[in-house]
């Protein structure tokens, strides 16, 4: 079993069309939409979790970029500047997943990539621009 | 046994001194007792790195040729308006300052990216930036305009001068209201889903002299990376607060005036901070070393997040409108869990003080001292303490008429 976050760029004539359907249907995937955005005539974007058998979600990444859809794993799209973070531990309290979290008791801010949701709720909290995430 | 500074001074510049920051100070009384910890240790040394709004730094940037006074004239540095109201080329930028009209504030909350700390924060790194002025012309600064690139290492003097740092204490911020909210304690969650705080506690400078008893003017500090010194006591220097039995404040107590020279000290100690919804401000790194002079100083610096209180503000009603009050008293030790409970609800929080940074600059600071490359000083003046009666007061407003003259 096997789960990936990815953020899924769909180009402008596939908008109207079900794509999550067949992740579902065919490929047997679990889809969890994250974030959507989607306008008609633009490019379309969707983060997803998807969870599936290796085989099948292998398949089914093969299956979008074969419709043009562009694929990148989510980790991508968020950046943890640590040259920035002064550890102040202020975007903690808000982290939904516990990316960001507190190593007590010397009081360290961690990261961790593959928690995060880009939900982009620490991004105000932060006053040194040490979180960046390019959606 | 009493030591004195000058005392200890001669340890340190034999290289004999012994150092002990305000963390490790704790286990060290523990084991061995006020009385032997305080006849062997020397110096105890703290630590805070946070956002203090009321810093700045003024410059004097030199001569054009023909002169120009940019005195009384309108000054920029990159975008930032400067307060000329000096000398011809000396000038003062400060933490908070924000770009006329930037359009990134525009809309709310607004993003204040860029202001007066972040200014500080490059110079401080050695970067160049845009000095723009229009100036009078007078007969002997003939000329009315400057577009110049100018870093640090070019101007005469750059001086950090900030009036309001190391605040004793501070409160924990909730927001009581039902929509978001944007302070200079950060973003507040509504209806009281999230509480901040800003203090180093256990390693905090005034926290540890909480009756300013070796702390006083002309006491030598680390500040910004470099060497800087004690002005007096800073704006708002509220001594008289309720304190806990131990001396300690439990609210924000007071605060310090500190000034060094900007071209010694670090970008990493000085960083431009950017509160959304808010403003721009400036994170300063202080530490204050305070001299074992006795067992009573020492016992002082003995102190414990367990043992410092901080009061429950809201931020959403109560304090915009000045209503006093607290909705209940937590320690730091509660406040750096992750949780505290207020009226029965457990409330996740967040710190805006860097505690490892602090723990750094305690750290630095003892290494300094050890080496002999700091040498402590005897304050000439000492600040306001518990029982000097100083109260800050709030404005009483007595609106002007168009009628009346002003009363007597």
């Amino acid at each position: 079993m096997a789960t990936k976050r990815l953020v899924l760029n769909f180009p402008p004539h596939l908008i109207d069309q079900p794509v999550t359907y067949r992740l579902i249907t065919q490929y047997q995937l679990k889809v969890n939409i994250l974030r959507a955005r989607i306008t008609p005539r633009e490019w379309g974007r969707l983060v997803v979790e998807v969870s599936g058998s290796r085989k099948n979600l292998d398949a089914a990444l093969q299956f979008v970029a074969q419709l043009g859809v562009d694929t990148q794993p989510l980790a991508q799209d968020v950046q943890w500047h640590q040259e920035r973070c002064i550890e102040c531990t202020a975007c903690t309290s808000i982290c939904p997943t516990g990316a960001l979290s507190v190593a007590r008791p010397e009081m360290r801010v961690l990261f961790n990539h593959d928690k995060c949701i880009a939900c982009e709720l620490c991004v105000p909290t932060c006053a040194y621009g040490a979180v960046e995430i390019t959606f | 046994m009493a030591k004195t500074i000058q005392e200890i001074n001669e340890k340190i510049k034999k290289g004999q001194a012994v150092v002990c920051t305000a963390e490790e100070i704790i286990q060290v009384v523990k084991s061995k007792g006020l009385k032997k910890a305080a006849a062997e240790v020397d110096v105890v040394t703290t630590g805070t790195f946070a956002p203090m709004c009321s810093s700045g730094a003024y410059f004097n940037v030199g001569h054009s040729k023909p002169r120009i006074k940019l005195g009384g004239g309108e000054v920029t540095l990159n975008d930032i308006p400067v307060y000329t109201g000096f000398a011809a080329v000396d000038f003062f930028l400060g933490a908070t300052a924000l770009p006329d009209d930037d359009p990134r504030n525009r809309i709310h909350p607004g993003k204040f990216s860029y202001g007066g700390g972040h200014v500080i924060e490059e110079l401080a790194a050695g970067k160049d930036v845009r000095l723009v002025a229009q100036a009078y012309g007078t007969d002997c600064y003939p000329r009315r305009k400057l577009e110049t690139w100018i870093r640090l290492e070019d101007m005469n003097e750059a001086v950090l001068f900030n009036m309001r740092n190391a605040y004793q204490n501070y409160n924990v911020a909730v927001n009581l209201s039902d929509r978001v909210i944007y302070t200079y304690m950060g973003v507040l969650q509504p209806n009281m889903r999230n509480a901040t705080y800003c203090s180093a506690g256990q390693l905090s400078p005034l926290l540890n002299d909480p009756l300013y008893l070796t702390v006083g003017v002309g006491t030598r500090i680390f500040l910004g990376g470099g060497t800087g010194y004690v002005v007096g006591s800073g704006t708002q220097h509220n001594p008289t607060v309720a304190r806990t039995d131990r001396g300690v404040p439990r609210m924000g107590a007071g605060t310090l005036a500190v000034t060094g020279d900007l071209k010694n000290m670090h970008a990493r100690w000085l960083r431009g901070a950017s509160f959304a919804g808010y403003g721009t401000t400036l994170a300063v790194g202080i530490g204050l070393p305070i001299p074992v002079l006795n067992e009573e100083v020492l016992r002082y610096t003995a102190v414990t997040d367990a043992d410092i209180v901080a009061q429950v503000v809201d931020y959403g009603e109560a304090y915009p409108n000045c209503i006093p009050g607290s909705l209940g008293e937590v320690t730091y030790a509660q406040l750096k869990s992750g949780s505290i409970t207020i009226n029965g609800k457990k409330v996740p929080t967040a710190g805006l003080s860097s505690y490892t940074r602090a723990g750094e600059i305690a750290v630095t600071l003892k290494n300094w001292i050890e080496t002999g490359a700091f040498l402590l000083t005897q304050p000439v003046a000492s600040l306001p303490s518990a029982d000097s009666g100083m109260q800050f007061k709030p404005l009483t407003e007595r609106p002007i008429s168009n009628n009346s003259p002003a009363s007597r």
